[in-house]
């Protein structure tokens, strides 16, 4: 298996998140599924399974369906035909809605709001018991490179800088499945290489990163093409 | 510092509706329109105005309560926190509940308060000042609640207030009705305040109970 090997001693909250709760043994589990839109099936007969630092870029050409089996993955969406099942070492067959974090074409921030006060409130939201994350809304921005937009209206941002943001929400809540439409839509060069170095982190971990992309992500992963053959 | 799911929910409900474009003070504004136009519609005869008072206080809190419903789970769908919302691990019952609560304290709160204000432009009589305040306090949460529901069907639509309104408003006349007897008792001897006003809060806890379902059960299905 693929392990990125990262300096874990320096890092006192990701060596927590290590060793306890949710992502200790993780697998992700497809059989058989099917996912539809409308009464349509748009994909079919899917087989695959995930564990522990590993990752899955789901390719295909525009309509394929990559969003709606993103959706599918995270439970917003029953799946038509056969199971898609999340089991960790705490407890088993759990939520998919417990375990992942989702991050779609949408940002989730209110405009109105600033980005402090946008990601505490996720951060309350999609807390799961377990070791609570160390980080705050300013570290977790000056990770993702713009610790200074922390007091802004997300009204008053650009979409790169939105979209920061929303992945910011990524470290404020430790979970282990990340499941991410284009995550890198609107990133610049930097943002790119932040989120990068992210992935791996998480990947290293032990956690499972989903991911529908168009450009490649920099991390070693398993290939699904959607739309070609089906199944990987 | 970690706040509950639900308190930081009730916290950001209430900041978004203060914020320019929240929307939170165009319930009541609506409402001094609606009851500032009503004299000059009618004429200075006051005790027509007196008798009519609380049936027109009524009418207003409930179009107003209405105007800003269809947004209540619609912004949410469309910067998709509404996604993230029904995947958590919150009871999404709870969730409607807690800013059904939100939107009442920002729309429907501020109703109660300034309606003995508004009633003195009605000619009201000052013993019919509590027993309006009494039964929109008992009345609008209730009215909230079912408008939640026609906010969570029409959900998906682009201008889907009016379709809202439609959904609502049969659900709306019994609150209507015991409503504005409960208010009117005051100033009339032949009904009592009590038995409307009991009927309403029954109204009211049967509305507490059930929408909170209703609505989940409809944004789920809306989502998907």
């Amino acid at each position: 298996m693929p392990r990125i090997d990262l300096p874990l001693e320096t890092r006192p909250d990701l060596q927590v998140l290590n060793q306890q709760g949710p992502f200790a043994a993780i697998s992700a589990t497809c059989e058989t599924l099917g996912v539809g839109r409308g009464g349509r099936l748009l994909i079919e007969n899917l087989n695959f399974s995930l564990e522990n630092g590993r990752a899955l870029v789901v390719a295909g050409p525009n309509g394929a369906g990559k969003s709606t089996l993103l959706r599918a993955f995270a439970g917003l969406l029953p799946p038509a035909k056969g199971r898609w099942s999340i089991t960790t070492g705490a407890s088993d067959a759990q939520e998919p809605g417990a375990l992942a974090h989702y991050l779609g074409h949408a940002e989730a921030s209110k405009p109105a709001l600033t980005a402090r006060e946008n990601l505490e409130f996720w951060r309350a939201m999609l807390a799961i018991p377990g070791p609570a994350s160390l980080h705050t809304p300013d570290s977790a921005l000056k990770a993702l490179g713009a610790p200074q937009i922390v007091d802004l209206p997300v009204a008053y941002l650009s979409a790169g800088q939105r979209r920061r943001v929303a992945l910011a929400r990524l470290l404020l809540a430790p979970r282990p499945l990340w499941i991410l439409d284009e995550p890198l839509t609107a990133l610049d060069a930097s943002g790119q290489a932040l989120l990068n170095t992210l992935m791996r982190e998480h990947l290293a971990l032990g956690g499972i990163l989903i991911a529908a992309t168009h450009a490649p992500l920099g991390v070693e992963a398993l290939q699904l093409m959607l739309g070609a053959e089906g199944a990987a | 510092m970690s706040a509950s799911p639900l308190a930081a929910l009730f916290l950001r409900e209430i900041r978004v509706a203060r914020r320019i474009g929240g929307g939170g003070m165009m319930g009541v504004v609506f409402f001094l329109i609606l009851v500032t136009i009503t004299p000059f519609a009618i004429g200075p005869d006051l005790n027509l105005l007196s008798r009519i008072g609380p049936a027109i206080l009524w009418i207003a809190a409930l179009l107003s309560t209405l105007l800003g419903l269809d947004r209540l789970f619609q912004a949410d769908h469309e910067d998709g926190s509404l996604d993230l919302m029904l995947a958590c691990e919150t009871p999404l019952e709870l969730i409607v509940l807690v800013k059904c609560l939100a939107h009442w304290t920002v729309t429907g709160l501020p109703l109660v308060i300034a309606a003995p204000l508004f009633g003195l432009m009605l000619a009201l009589e000052p013993e019919a000042f509590w027993a309006v305040a009494a039964s929109l306090l008992v009345g609008t949460p209730a009215l909230t609640l079912l408008g939640a529901i026609g906010a969570a069907l029409t959900v998906t639509l682009r201008r889907g207030g009016l379709l809202t309104a439609i959904l609502v408003l049969p659900l709306a006349i019994p609150l209507l009705i015991f409503g504005v007897s409960a208010a009117a008792s005051a100033t009339s001897v032949t009904t009592p305040f009590m038995t409307p006003f009991l009927i309403l809060c029954a109204l009211t806890l049967g509305a507490l109970a059930a929408a909170p379902f209703a609505v989940a059960a409809a944004l789920r299905h809306m989502s998907e």
